[in-house]
């Protein structure tokens, strides 16, 4: 079986007037399907940069990156489209919702691209919000919901067309702690049934939940550690009981 | 173990279970059209001010097209029709200045036309189906105790045939009652209708000039001429009756005709036929080579392309309004896809990262271009219809908006939206999906 991320010496520069701005420096390296993998670093190293273009919205200056098996640095336009149609779920830390459509309808958008018939894109997305627990929260519009909530629908967006992997750049950096442990519980569980994850974070707290750290520094990856998971679900059960989480 | 927030309401169960959805089937890519024109029109209602005043621009341009099209149809029809009613393929022929005995006359002088020279010309011009003089002059007209002044027009019965007049009630006089001078009249509609109101004329008497006339028809309704004066105030009497009875002969005019009209056989050359009538003419009434021509022809073309140049000029004007204000319309419509992609460009960038294609976008902007130009070309058309209206009242013109003319407008909108919308759209779908998604 193919590797789900394949990259050899991965670069990205941007031309910043006179300069030019190395924001990722051959980066190499391989995830194996199932892995979850959070990515550390100081601001400005390239975790995004690199999260960008592991996630097929932009392409290397140099370097091979081959997702799936597939080299991607060579595909055309449409091609990178249906890769991140199929292929990729996306999660931002501002969670990027579209602010007049309720949550069925911003997780029903990717499968507008897919082709796929209104009832069953509506029937599909029910069921990716029953899953992120919020199948009572339908037809609530982005502001009707709170952050943690709105990060499930953006996850449920995420997964809703059955992604290999699941790109998520400091999907808790805007959230309470016990928000943050509850979506990355939903990662977990994601995890767990098979969908290899990529998060990058600021959090060391969050990244020992991931079974593989990587460490960027000044666009280098300088870094790469295996480790035991620690279970998010666990540790947040153990937390002082509230009234309502997420 | 319970998980809270992912399965709140699930009993606790050992696992939680998976929220990973079971595989999508490979379906096919592209955007469905529902879809589209839903976004689209959700788009355009999110700023419902804004969609209307940018719409207004097309609006105007496309109650314009309407209202040309309709313009110059209505004036084109009612030439036409104005055409047909005095007889197709006819040339009227005018006494131009006489010249007697090497003295020329004004312009005010008598007519130099002869009863014979309708003859000569129905005898020697090949082209010529009838050729037929007629005098006419203004008369006061009693029936019983009505009166009323008209035209008496005096001319044998080949006149109807040139003109392609034939009589409603009754009958026309015969070409026998015509050289026999018979006292018979026929009566044009509006004589007939001021002389006797609801009743039948036919076999009634009228006098012209003290001399009494049988009524023996009443002509079929022809309206205005392409001058604007009603055909029907008039009335027919042989041209030998009016030289005995009504307009009185002196030696000099005594075989004097006003006009000839002359009716040119389906399909003849219009133009040969006037040269050999001029001819014939130069001929007849003896004109030296270096001399003008003794008589004018009108030809109803002339007149048709004088009435036709005046709707092209309304058209033109409308036309350019039209071109005018679709060209601000597009411009509106450009300005606005511009903002909107602006204000949407995290909107695009979203799209694009979850797997719109470029092309998906562009189609996404194209359409609400093409919307909200449609909406517009809409009210336009209703617009165009109700101006169409009023100018037909206006000018006193047939309304004619056929189904194309509306075609057409909609087409046109529908263009100026794509023409003008597609830069925005492209731009849109141009964006780079990580520039778009940072946007603010
Ligand atoms: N489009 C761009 N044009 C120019 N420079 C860029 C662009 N995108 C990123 N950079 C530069 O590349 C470097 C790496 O940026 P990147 O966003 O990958 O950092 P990061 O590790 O995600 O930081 P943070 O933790 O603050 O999000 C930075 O110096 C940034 O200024
Ligand atoms: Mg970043």
């Amino acid at each position: 079986m193919a590797a789900l991320i394949e990259t050899e010496g991965l670069t990205r520069h941007f031309p910043a007037g006179e300069e030019v701005v190395k924001a990722l420096s051959d980066v190499t390296l391989t995830v194996q399907p199932g892995e979850f993998v959070a990515a550390m670093g100081p601001s400005g190293s390239g975790k995004s940069t690199f999260l960008n273009l592991i996630g097929c919205l932009d392409r290397p200056t140099s370097g091979h990156y081959r997702l799936m098996g597939e080299s991607v640095e060579t595909l055309s336009h449409d091609r990178l489209a249906e890769l991140r149609s199929r292929r990729i779920g996306f999660v931002f830390q501002s969670f990027n919702l579209l602010p007049r459509t309720d949550a069925l309808g911003n997780v029903e958008l990717p499968l507008v691209y897919r082709g796929l018939r209104r009832r069953a894109r509506r029937d599909r997305a029910a069921m990716a919000l029953a899953a992120v627990g919020l199948g009572d929260r339908m037809r609530h519009r982005p502001s009707q919901l709170s952050g943690g909530q709105q990060q499930r629908v953006a996850i449920a967006r995420a997964i809703v067309g059955s992604p290999d992997l699941l790109l998520a750049d400091e999907p808790t950096g805007a959230l309470d702690t016990r928000t943050g442990l509850s979506i990355v519980t939903l990662f977990q569980a994601l995890n767990r049934g098979g969908v290899g994850v990529l998060m990058v974070t600021h959090d060391a707290e969050v990244a020992r939940f991931a079974s593989r750290v990587l460490r960027f520094r000044d666009g280098r990856l300088v870094g790469d550690m295996r480790q035991e998971p620690a279970d998010a679900a666990a540790v947040l059960a153990a937390l002082p009981p509230m009234e309502h989480a997420a | 173990m319970n998980v809270p927030g992912v399965i709140t309401r699930e009993p606790a169960a050992a696992s939680p279970p998976s929220p990973v959805l079971p595989p999508l089937p490979p379906g096919h890519g592209g955007m469905d059209l529902m879809e589209a024109l839903r976004g689209a029109l959700s788009a355009l209602a999110a700023n419902t001010l804004r969609s209307i005043l940018t719409a207004l621009g097309i609006f105007i341009g496309v109650a314009a097209v309407i209202a040309t099209v309709a313009v110059g149809e209505g004036a084109r029809r009612q030439v036409t029709a104005q055409i047909q009613s005095l007889g197709a393929n006819l040339l009227i022929i005018w006494g131009g200045s006489a010249t007697m005995g090497g003295v020329r006359l004004g312009a005010g002088g008598r007519s130099n036309l002869s009863y014979d020279d309708a003859i000569a010309i129905g005898r020697e011009v090949p082209e010529i189906e009838v050729a037929v003089g007629s005098i006419r002059q203004t008369f006061q007209m009693v029936a019983g105790n009505q009166n009323w002044s008209s035209m008496v027009i005096a001319a044998d019965p080949d006149y109807f045939i040139a003109h392609e007049w034939v009589a409603e009630l009754g009958r026309l006089y015969t070409a026998e009652e015509a050289s026999a001078a018979r006292k018979v009249v026929i009566l044009g509609a509006t004589v007939a209708e001021n002389l006797f109101g609801e009743e039948d004329p036919v076999g009634r008497e009228i006098r012209i000039r003290q001399t009494p006339f049988e009524v023996i028809g009443v002509m079929a309704r022809k309206g205005q001429n392409p001058m604007g004066q009603d055909q029907d105030d008039a009335v027919f009497i042989p041209y030998w009756t009016a030289r005995r009875s009504v307009m009185g002969a002196s030696r000099a005019n005594a075989r004097q005709v006003g006009t000839i009209s002359v009716k040119i056989h389906e399909g003849e050359d219009m133009q040969e036929a006037e040269e050999s009538i001029r001819a014939l003419m130069r001929q007849r009434h003896r004109v030296a080579a270096n001399e003008p021509d003794s008589v004018s022809i009108r030809n109803l073309s002339d007149i048709q392309a004088t009435r036709d140049a005046a709707a092209r000029t309304l058209s033109l004007l409308l036309a350019s309004v039209a071109a005018v204000s679709l060209l601000v319309g597009g411009i509106g419509v450009m300005n606005i896809m511009l903002v909107s992609v602006t204000e949407r460009t995290r909107e695009i960038g979203l799209r694009l990262a979850v797997g719109a294609r470029r092309r998906d976008v562009l189609a996404q902007f194209l359409l609400e271009a093409l919307v909200l130009a449609l909406l517009g070309g809409a009210v336009g058309v209703a617009a165009g219809l109700a101006l169409s209206h009023l100018v037909a009242d206006l000018a006193g013109w047939p309304v004619l908006v056929k189904p194309d003319a509306v075609l057409l407008a909609v087409g046109v909108s529908a263009l100026t939206g794509l023409f003008f919308g597609f830069w925005p759209a492209r731009r849109a779908a141009m964006l780079d999906p990580i520039t778009a998604l940072r946007h603010d």
